[in-house]
């Protein structure tokens, strides 16, 4: 298909008159959110619907990432205590799987309200135990969680409907869930609410550092009297994910992480017959063309990588920019940048908040380094950072080269590498121009353009004029190397059931 | 004098074309009672990185094709084989004529079946999902790329069709592992293939020994998918090798007994088994 060629577009030059920039021109007095997490001092894991210490008595800190301080003590879980999870939950499978859908589907419903009520107290924690801003914890993180249980509720009694064709639709029985750090309450919601839809019961791992709304969820479950062991959850590190992996009684492991670890659950799992869901990396395209709307652009560029601090699989961490308006849009997203606030996560003017950990942050560090090394040019704003806790200002490199380190490997951090394309075909390339696969974004103002990229690019979702837009009902997953499944719509259900 | 009749040298179907294995090295065939057949192609690792070349190049315009001409297409492959039922249930022998007929009519069944498909498949499996704001979004599927094909040894040719089929309706291209025992229909079924419409390339049949060429089924990078049927020792390394591209694996376990002719080894599930889904996004404003 023929390719229109780069039309150097006339726009009005940047304007000369004051600006404002906010940012730490502008002093905001803090706002932060006081509402109490209610967090205990001491969590257990929770097995057969109770709360048990680890066997072995371990435990382990998790601490806030803003300021360093610890916010609770974890039970650590070894390969007995995991193993205790998976015979709850086996003993808990007959008679939950075969509970009417409808009944099923309550559960789900009382969870999803369960957590409207306590939504507030959610937030804070979300925000101390994982360091993104309370507005995102506030506005996207829980409610989105709430949504996900209130949607799939409604999926429990429908099943067949989601399967044309198939005349039986049964669970898969113990399902391994291991979630990541960066949306923990979320990725919980994602993974437990179609599991339990379809009947199966769930050994459950949260991520490390993100452990504590998982166990505050774990108190929900009990409030919603579920059934005891229909899931279980059990804290650690790689050594407790890996005891999840490895129990023969898993029929499935979904696994939401790096892809690194994907590969190793595949190794783990080969020949022993498990179903297994990845969602794992990515280094997704945004591609701006000259006819975009710039201003939604600009701020859709800006939310598709600073959102949660770039600690987001699908995030546009590429930018790929038509040549001839490549100058205006830098010079618009330098501007921007300098009025992002960066600071505390639990004042609710913070746009950027805390970098998750410190390894994470030593690695974003890595990551940049090796950019402004490999040549390409490298522009955070001026901002103070706070002394204690991980901080990365938010970063722009320009002349980014498809052989940089920074093009390839995912950061999972404010980075944004920014490339120019001339053609649609070129834009294409470079955006498939990758071993991820998981997202990509498309501004333009021509509907066929769209329609031709959305076809085109290797990519499980494709955000057009807009990013980072999530909903139950919308599938997610990746093509390639950011793995297989989809989780949300009728496609998430699939992955959780057999059918006959 | 009876006169002496021409046999043919067996040839497998790759890139469109018949060809030998490039190492020159084949197989003795005979049939039940000893007499030759043919010696047979016996493939080597670098005959399936060619075969997947002639895949990756093919896909891109079977893809693109209407769902409506690969409809067409299947169809007019299930003409062939019909056409040519005798000379398919003779390269089916051992099994006896009836049985080997019965064989040929079941694979062109199942071809009219996915000819079916090709375009109402998307229909029944892509969706427009009501989301919580104003967004239009949709999910569509997608082909996969080259899919590795893994041919059990029984029913030659209808367990070969009801792998492929679903494959290839919805744009993926193929590069099957005929029966290790019994390769001959697999032959027989290139030369239907070469006649059929079916742009060379999209389906291309090897033959050889599973433990030779296994191993670059488990590796290689470019095929997006594995689909078949694999003992446990096989699942096992072809699962293992294919964490490195994170390919998406579907294996049944030669224990499965998988009956071939039955309606349960056809449909949508088979072919949602090979495809990607796309969500997309868009605002709904002025």
């Amino acid at each position: 298909m023929p390719s229109a060629p780069a039309r150097s577009v006339r726009r009005r030059r940047t304007p000369t008159a004051p600006e404002l920039i906010f940012g730490n021109l502008w002093e905001f007095d803090p706002s932060p959110e006081t509402a109490d997490p209610k967090l205990k001092a001491q969590y257990d894991l929770l097995i057969d619907g109770r709360f048990v210490p680890a066997r072995r008595g371990a435990r382990f800190t998790s601490i806030n990432p803003a300021n360093e301080k610890a916010l609770a003590e974890v039970a650590l879980a070894d390969e007995s205590d995991v193993a205790d999870a998976y015979a709850a939950a086996a003993r808990a499978f007959p008679r939950w799987s075969r509970l009417p859908g409808s009944e099923r589907g309550k559960y789900l419903f009382r969870l999803a309200r369960l957590l409207q009520d306590r939504a507030r107290e959610f937030a804070v924690a979300e925000t101390l135990d994982g360091g993104k801003p309370i507005r995102e914890s506030r506005d996207f993180d829980v409610p989105m969680a709430a949504a996900h249980f209130f949607y799939h509720a409604g999926w429990a009694d429908k099943l067949t409907y989601a399967f044309p064709g198939a005349r039986h639709v049964q669970p898969l029985g113990v399902v391994g869930q291991i979630i990541p750090w960066n949306f923990p309450l979320l990725m919980l919601a994602w993974k437990l609410a179609p599991a339990l839809a379809t009947g199966n019961t769930v050994v459950l791992k949260p991520a490390e550092t993100t452990s504590l709304t998982a166990l505050k969820f774990a108190e929900i479950l009990q409030e919603a009297e579920l059934p005891p062991g229909v899931v279980n959850i059990v804290t650690g590190a790689g050594a407790t994910g890996a005891a999840v992996v490895a129990h023969p009684q898993a029929a499935k492991i979904a696994f939401t992480g790096s892809t690194e670890v994907g590969r190793h659950i595949m190794r783990a799992t080969a020949g022993t017959g498990k179903r297994l869901t990845l969602e794992l990396g990515g280094k997704a395209a945004n591609i701006l063309f000259d006819d975009a709307p710039l201003d939604q652009a600009i701020e859709g560029v800006i939310n598709g990588i600073f959102f949660n601090q770039g600690h987001v699989c699908c995030a546009g961490s590429r930018l790929l920019v038509q040549e001839g308006i490549a100058d205006e849009v830098v010079a618009r997203l330098t501007l921007r940048l300098r009025s992002l606030r960066v600071g505390d996560p639990l004042d609710k003017n913070t746009d950027v908040g805390a970098i998750n950990s410190g390894e994470q942050l030593a690695r974003i560090k890595r990551l940049v380094a090796a950019g402004v090394r490999e040549g390409a040019t490298l522009y955070q704003p001026p901002c103070a950072l706070p002394r204690k806790g991980f901080y990365f200002p938010p970063t722009l490199f320009t002349g980014v080269q498809q052989s940089h380190r920074i093009a390839r490997e995912e950061i999972f951090g404010p980075v944004l590498s920014i490339l120019t394309f001339r053609t649609v075909d070129e834009a294409i390339e470079k955006a498939n121009n990758t071993a991820y696969g998981l997202s990509a974004g498309v501004w333009t103002d021509k509907g066929s353009r769209i329609l031709k990229l959305s076809t085109e690019l290797k990519a499980g979702v494709v955000w057009a004029n807009t990013y980072n837009k999530f909903d139950p009902a919308s599938p997610f997953g990746g093509y390639k190397e950011s793995g297989f499944g989809r989780e949300g719509g009728r496609h998430g259900l699939a992955d959780y059931v057999t059918l006959s | 004098m009876p006169r002496l009749p021409i046999t043919k040298t067996p040839k497998v179907y790759v890139g469109g074309a018949f060809i030998r294995s490039e190492s020159g090295r084949t197989f003795p065939l005979r049939d039940a009672r000893g007499r030759l057949i043919g010696h047979v192609p016996q493939c080597t690792r670098k005959d399936l990185r060619n075969a997947v070349e002639a895949a990756a190049k093919a896909g891109p315009g079977w893809a693109r094709r209407t769902a409506y001409n690969r409809g067409q297409i299947l169809y007019r492959l299930a003409e062939m084989i019909e056409a040519r039922t005798g000379e398919l249930s003779h390269a089916l022998a051992p099994a006896s004529n009836r049985a080997a007929a019965r064989e040929v009519a079941a694979s062109v069944d199942r071809l009219i079946h996915y000819a079916g498909w090709a375009d109402k498949c998307e229909q029944a499996l892509g969706s427009v999902n009501s989301v919580a704001g104003p967004f239009f979004n949709f999910t569509t599927s997608e082909p996969m790329g080259v899919i590795g094909v893994i041919a059990p040894a029984e029913c030659p040719l209808l367990a070969l069709i009801s792998l492929i089929a679903p494959a290839i309706v919805t744009g993926n291209t193929v590069v099957a592992l005929a029966s290790e025992p019994q390769p001959y229909p697999a032959i027989v079924l290139g030369e239907m293939l070469a006649t059929s419409d079916l742009p060379g390339g999209v389906i291309n049949l090897l033959t050889g020994l599973r433990r030779e060429l296994l191993p670059t089924f488990a590796s290689h990078a470019h095929l997006r998918a594995l689909s078949g049927v694999a003992n446990a020792e096989e699942r096992t390394a072809l699962e293992r090798g294919s964490a490195d591209s994170i390919r998406r694996v579907r294996l049944r376990a030669d224990t499965a007994r998988t009956d071939w002719f039955a309606d349960t080894a056809q449909g949508l599930s088979m072919i949602r088994d090979l495809v990607e889904f796309k969500t997309t996004w868009h605002p709904i404003g002025a």
